[in-house]
């Protein structure tokens, strides 16, 4: 953005007051997250910077936390962290299936009232969490599901459906229908025209759907805390007790594993996202 | 086209039209068929639990089904006087069977939420009602308590007759239905609600207002810069928005706190004394500068995908007509960003609404809101027809602003980056 050589210098100042508030902005959103990296290496049980640490001192830095999360012995992250991952991959496999079919019936011409569905179907992602929360609670207790993974797995399908459908619904918008069309006229069964031509085409769609329905189970805390027992603890509720509690180094550890795993996501995300404009032939 | 037969067939001589029209119903019931799996999903699992929310609210059969016989007889007592002895007699067979089943404790609870002092009257009677003898229990029951005789305590009873009420509604807004049927606000000091709903309101517009007037400028340069550059600083973006909101609230009770990093920074900036650092955390400080940074990224990603619509070549064209940057800004370039402001403000607003987590952990007692309060009822008092209403008086106003905002802007397609 560099500025043409006949810019007025007042225009000049205000720009670069302009990229200085861009820069702070962007600086407010990002440095939050790298407090978190160096002091889960703390030596210290203290949530600061200890003066051994801004000298880089190498004996002011340690893995104690590390050590601690995994193997210490009263603390449940390795229960929280296997109920989370078994939930949330579940949870997406379910949103994936139920949320695809009914993109594909959504975006369908023949559907008949198309808006007042598409408003039921994406009512849990503008409906406030703690609501649903508690109504979910109160289905799950009537049908005797609370405290179970079962009940909490139907209740993230809940959340994460619209996702799944809205991301494939907006594939599906860039879909020509006459290539299915070309495959039926071809002999092709309805089953084989889906997986042959269909699925290949929206997977991008399909895949980043099943990310947010990933990321919405493997982070929800709100429902979790209506419906969750002793068995069925997860790493939000554990780090959710923790912050209450007290703030530990070992949730600092939990919580830079957390990023380095949401940076996996991020990356994964945007491959995919230039993969599937590159497959509609949008280029940028 | 018109020919004599007056219809067109098809091979298999069904007329044009009516095949047609049958396979424009087939494809009908596939399409919904595809749908109908999620469809019925959600009906079971969600919206018939809030509509069940609802009945719950206004559900009050607690008590009429625990005194039936005394509401029987109370059918034709007009409530001037003390009720005559059959509402008396009735009310001790009732109570008799409570205070047998050791559910005579619910009962107390509940009369003494609709008068005062009545747990205490209440307790007595049940310890004092196994000496009763037969008959004329008017006497005996009065004679148990001094306030037996007082109508106000059997108007109390009364009032719980009819099996719904929309009592906890208006507790929701501090207000309550007095000994005379009014309608009428609580004490000063115990309108709690109404501070809560208002601050919920506050947190929410200038929650979404900073996001706004943060997310605007960021927006644009990322629409305006070359794709190498912005999809760098897209990033910025974008971890935020896929890092868990735990960790994300973690980091700021870690930089807020009293010997925290911005307190550093102010002590060496010299803003403020080393030993006068200011508490930023556990009050309403520390939920606007939380909740702003973690519903950001739902601000600046419709803006984005609004402003990377708008050619660049329209700023260009009003200047060389004349327009002073400002002048093409606010005329040409802002009207076009207006459906993505809209449905920012909404998404942020929405979600700031209905926050919990973040205000829970950094808001101490200040800096709560709304939601706290139903988790409070679901969770600790136990009163879930109370957090039912609350629930969904909060649903009601986002439906409202879904609503409005419907008709201001229109809900195109929601963008998810």
């Amino acid at each position: 953005m560099a500025l043409p050589k006949y810019t007025e210098p007042h225009y000049r100042i205000w720009h670069y007051f302009y990229l200085f508030v861009c820069g702070c902005v962007f600086f407010f959103l990002i440095a939050p997250l790298f407090v978190i990296f160096p002091l889960s290496f703390n030596a210290e049980e203290f949530l600061v910077f200890t003066d051994g640490m801004k000298r880089l001192d190498p004996d002011a830095f340690s893995l104690r936390w590390y050590n601690d999360m995994i193997y210490g012995t009263k603390n449940p992250w390795g229960l929280a962290a296997r109920n989370s991952f078994i939930i949330a991959i579940f949870a997406t496999l379910g949103s994936i299936i139920l949320g695809t079919l009914a993109a594909l019936g959504l975006s369908s011409r023949h559907m008949p009232y198309k808006g007042l569905i598409m408003a039921i179907l994406i009512s849990p992602m503008i409906v406030p969490l703690i609501i649903s929360g508690v109504a979910i609670f109160f289905f799950m207790a009537k049908v005797g599901l609370a405290a179970t993974h079962l009940g909490i797995i139907l209740a993230h399908i809940i959340l994460g459906t619209p996702f799944v459908v809205i991301t494939v619904t907006a594939t599906l918008s860039g879909f020509d229908h006459s290539i299915t069309r070309a495959a039926s006229s071809l002999g092709s069964s309805p089953y084989n025209t889906f997986m042959k031509i269909t699925l290949p085409l929206i997977l991008p769609g399909v895949i980043s759907g099943g990310l947010f329905a990933f990321v919405t189970s493997f982070d929800e805390v709100v429902v979790v805390l209506f419906l969750a027992g002793l068995d069925n603890t997860t790493i939000p509720i554990q780090m959710w007790t923790g912050l209450r509690e007290q703030l530990s180094p070992t949730i600092l550890a939990v919580a830079t594993c957390l990023i380095v795993l949401s940076v996996l996501i991020l990356v994964t995300a945007e491959l995919l996202r230039r993969r599937s404009e590159r497959l509609r032939g949008i280029n940028r | 086209m018109s020919s004599e037969t007056g219809k067109i067939l098809t091979t298999d001589g069904i007329p044009l039209e009516e095949s047609l029209k049958q396979s424009e119903k087939k494809n009908k019931i596939k399409a919904f068929l595809l749908v109908a799996p999620l469809l019925l999903f959600l009906i079971i699992t969600y919206m018939i639990p809030i509509g069940d929310m609802f009945s719950r609210s206004i559900d009050d059969k607690m008590v009429t089904n625990m005194l039936p016989k005394t509401y029987k007889a109370m059918e034709n007592w007009d409530g001037k006087e003390l009720p005559p002895e059959e509402v008396f007699e009735a009310f001790y067979l009732d109570y008799k069977i409570l205070v047998k089943n050791k559910t005579a404790g619910k009962l107390q609870t509940q009369l003494n939420y609709e008068k005062n002092g009545f747990k205490s009257v209440l307790k007595k009677l049940a310890r004092k009602q196994k000496k009763f003898g037969e008959g004329n229990y008017k006497e005996q029951i009065m004679k148990v308590h001094k306030r037996w005789r007082n109508v106000e305590y059997w108007r109390a009873i009364k009032r719980r007759a009819p099996s719904y009420t929309y009592s906890k509604y208006l507790k929701g807004i501090d207000m309550y239905s007095n000994e005379d049927g009014k309608i009428v606000q609580v004490t000063e000091d115990r309108r709690i609600h109404r501070i809560l709903w208002i601050r919920t309101v506050e947190v929410a517009f200038f929650v979404t207002l900073f996001c706004f007037l943060m997310a605007y400028p960021i927006a644009h340069l990322l629409a305006t810069l070359p794709m190498k550059y912005s999809n760098l600083l897209m990033i910025c973006v974008l971890l935020p928005f896929w890092t868990s909101l735990l960790v994300r609230t973690a980091s700021w009770m870690i930089l807020l706190q009293q010997q925290g990093i911005v307190n550093d920074f102010f002590v060496w900036i010299g803003l403020v004394a080393d030993d006068n650092r200011p508490e930023m955390m556990y009050n309403k400080t520390g939920t606007y500068v939380a909740m702003t940074q973690i519903l950001l990224p739902f601000m600046v990603l419709p803006l984005y995908s609004v402003m990377k619509t708008i050619s660049p070549s329209l700023m260009r064209a009003g200047k060389s007509l004349g327009a002073t940057p400002a002048t093409a800004f606010f005329k040409v370039y802002f009207p076009l960003t207006i459906p993505g402001i809209g449905a920012g403000c909404l998404l942020v607003f929405i979600l700031a609404i209905g926050y919990y987590i973040t205000p829970a952990l950094v808001g101490g007692a200040s800096g709560t809101l709304i939601s706290n309060q139903i988790a409070y009822h679901m969770k600790s008092t136990l009163d879930w027809s109370f957090a039912s209403a609350m629930g969904l008086m909060l649903l009601t106003g986002v439906l409202v602003i879904y609503w409005i905002y419907n008709k201001l802007v229109g809900v195109d397609n929601i963008k998810l980056g």
